[in-house]
């Protein structure tokens, strides 16, 4: 298993009774909250965090892209990935944004991936996404073409990386005369793509499919949830002529290692659930607008999503379902052992710093994850 | 209730379920975001006197979803089509809210066709310092409460039982809705500049209440189209025809009587 360290750099300054006068920590809170002073504290404080993963050995770092909220602080995330590409030395750096529908030049992103790939020295992996659907609403962009954008999109910035300059794109939203990404990506045909998603099936399909492979991400989700998204992935390779590997496949959840048990679950409680029922508190208009799931989807997820929204998880409820894995080294060891053994998981994505979780025991947790929980699960 | 037929016609290569009775002048009734799943009883009293014609728009409903429709433009276009496919003759042209614009739109393009343009509540434009309700960030029950001044009405509709099929063509309607009028916010920022083209007897209806397009939107429109009427309805929202609809019904006939010649 390999391990990469995801930063959502929260606003963990927020304050936590906003949700008496708003219902969501998302684009409708008025940015009067953000107070620049802490905020620029934050920052540098998250990149910290993220340098010393690559210290700790981790075999990468991930930022994240969200826009106007509380809940993460990249709408931008290549300035984070510029800096940590100068301070860290080893460790890959995987932007899992770039929300493709939001753009109107896909080609930025072409440009901006290619710069980050060239300044790391080969160390980037590129993500892309449709954004959560609150990214609709605080964008303006319309979620009815998500799916459509998302694929003329990659479909473009790819070409822009593979193919020799220029050359004319034709799409039905993006029109170029000339296609010629100055500077080439560094990694050659192209950075390695991350399908981060909440778990869809035609995500999950398109993934997989032979001629991109591309690794998938199933975030923030109850782990038999995450069970059913991977066989699907692994069903959709066999289907498609295949054997899909560990590799393919990977996790990100919010994991804390404490001293002992009881004390990493007296030490997460506040903030995991501060996490849950503060950071991503929002209407189901607000996470699910028109189109941003197929007809059939939405339904289900409607139902689903519902109850994860209400804003009442309690730290139990979240382990329980593992959307959290916390306790003493030995016992996240054994969890993850066996949820990899279950699912197959090659690549796994500890988010160790959420919500309000300050930043000596953040720090603290990460220590001894990379020490007494990542040697051994290397082999698993 | 009237003889009411329905029937699904292809027009520019989509199925569209339309909705008909009564006899009389042709009265075409463009709905708004919600749909047009049900004969309500303001087309009842209107087939009194005219033949009305109530589709529901492609991608809506029980209408198909065709590869071109993108844009409120592809709607304007579909619906001259319509009339000039079903040989409709001196039209009364009546849309509400979306269905308003869709109106607006089309009577830009060309009026041959028309007798008179009726809108009630339309979107389609855009009034610095005075934006619509965000419709996309409101529940379903939301929604519904936002649309009447009268609490009662909501009441009603929400208390009706929804079946399954009712429960996915508002998904569908609303993904409709979204694709059109997602971005610019339910308006075509350029409509404005060729509302003066209207050349037919143009009556304009706005709720005093209404939650969604504010009232000062009427005003705008009338200055927008000449020689239009503009009519205020007391205590009414967003659905003049559904809560006030017998002074509804009273208003427009006596505005068609007006346009005889």
């Amino acid at each position: 298993m390999k391990f990469f360290m995801i930063h959502l750099m929260p606003y963990a300054d927020l304050d936590l009774s906003y949700d008496q006068k708003y219902d969501s920590a998302w684009v409708t809170l008025p940015n009067s909250y953000y107070d620049p002073i802490k905020g620029a504290k934050l920052y540098n404080r998250y990149l910290d965090e993220l340098e010393y993963a690559d210290e700790l050995g981790f075999d990468g770092i991930c930022v994240n892209e969200h826009h106007q909220n509380a809940y993460g602080l990249m709408p931008i995330p290549g300035v984070m990935a510029g800096a940590l590409a100068r301070r860290t030395k080893n460790a890959k750096i995987a932007v899992l944004g770039r929300a493709l529908p939001l753009l109107n030049n896909p080609l930025t992103v072409a440009e901006e991936y290619a710069m980050l790939d060239n300044v790391s020295g080969g160390r980037l992996i590129a993500g892309f996404v449709r954004g959560i659907g609150a990214e609709y609403h605080a964008w303006g962009a319309n979620p009815a073409e998500s799916h459509d954008r998302f694929h003329e999109a990659h479909d473009l910035i790819v070409r822009a990386w593979t193919e020799i300059g220029p050359f004319p794109f034709e799409g039905k939203y993006y029109r170029f005369n000339y296609v010629n990404t100055w500077p080439r990506t560094y990694q050659q045909p192209h950075p390695p793509i991350w399908i981060p998603s909440q778990g869809s099936r035609e995500t999950i399909e398109w993934a997989s499919h032979p001629a991109r492979k591309y690794t998938y991400l199933q975030t923030f989700s109850p782990v038999a949830a995450l069970a059913r998204y991977m066989a699907i992935y692994k069903e959709e390779a066999e289907r498609q002529g295949y054997t899909a590997t560990a590799d393919q496949v990977g996790w990100a959840v919010p994991i804390y290692v404490g001293e002992t048990d009881a004390r990493a679950h007296a030490e997460a409680q506040p903030h995991i659930e501060a996490f849950m029922n503060k950071f991503l508190r929002m209407p189901p208009e607000m996470l699910l607008p028109p189109g941003y799931l197929t007809l059939q989807s939405m339904k289900g997820v409607l139902k689903a999503k519902g109850a994860m929204l209400a804003g009442s998880h309690t730290i139990d409820g979240l382990l329980d379902k593992g959307m959290f894995v916390c306790g003493g080294a030995e016992t996240v060891r054994q969890k993850l052992a066996e949820y990899q053994k279950q699912i197959g998981f090659g690549k796994l994505l500890p988010m160790l710093q959420f919500a309000t979780l300050p930043h000596d025991l953040t720090n603290a947790s990460m220590e001894r994850f990379a020490r007494k929980v990542m040697p051994a699960l290397r082999a698993a | 209730m009237a003889n009411v037929k329905e029937t699904v016609l292809r027009v520019a290569g989509c199925a569209v379920s339309v909705k008909r009775a009564g006899q009389g002048a042709p009265l075409l009734f463009l709905h708004g975001g919600g749909g047009a799943p049900r004969w309500l009883p303001f087309m009842g009293r209107l087939a009194e006197r005219f033949d009305v014609i109530v589709p529901e728009h492609p991608g809506f409903g029980r209408s198909e979803t065709p590869d071109w429709l993108d844009t409120i433009d592809d709607l304007a276009f579909f619906y001259l089509d319509f009339i000039g496919e079903l040989g409709l003759e001196r039209a009364h042209v009546v849309g509400n809210s979306m269905g308003g614009w869709i109106a607006a739109e089309l009577a830009v393009r060309s009026t041959h066709d028309l007798a008179s343009l009726t809108l009630i509540a339309p979107a389609g434009i855009y009034v610095k310092g005075v934006p619509m309700a965000d419709i996309f960030l409101m529940s379903y029950e939301q929604l519904t409460r936002n649309l009447f001044a009268d609490p009662a009405f909501a009441e009603i509709i929400l208390a009706m039982p929804v079946t399954e099929d009712e429960q996915d063509q508002r998904l569908k309607n609303a993904l409709a809705v979204a694709k059109l009028g997602w971005a610019p916010r339910l308006h075509n920022p350029h409509l404005a500049k060729w509302l003066h083209r209207i050349d037919v007897p143009t009556l304009i209806c706005w709720g005093d209440g209404d939650r969604l397009v504010p009232p000062a939107y009427g005003p705008v429109f009338r200055n927008l189209i000449p020689g239009s009427r503009l009519e205020i309805f007391e205590r009414c929202g967003h659905l003049p025809h559904v809560e006030c609809g017998e002074q509804f019904v009273r208003t427009l006939i006596g505005f068609v009587e007006g346009v005889r010649r």
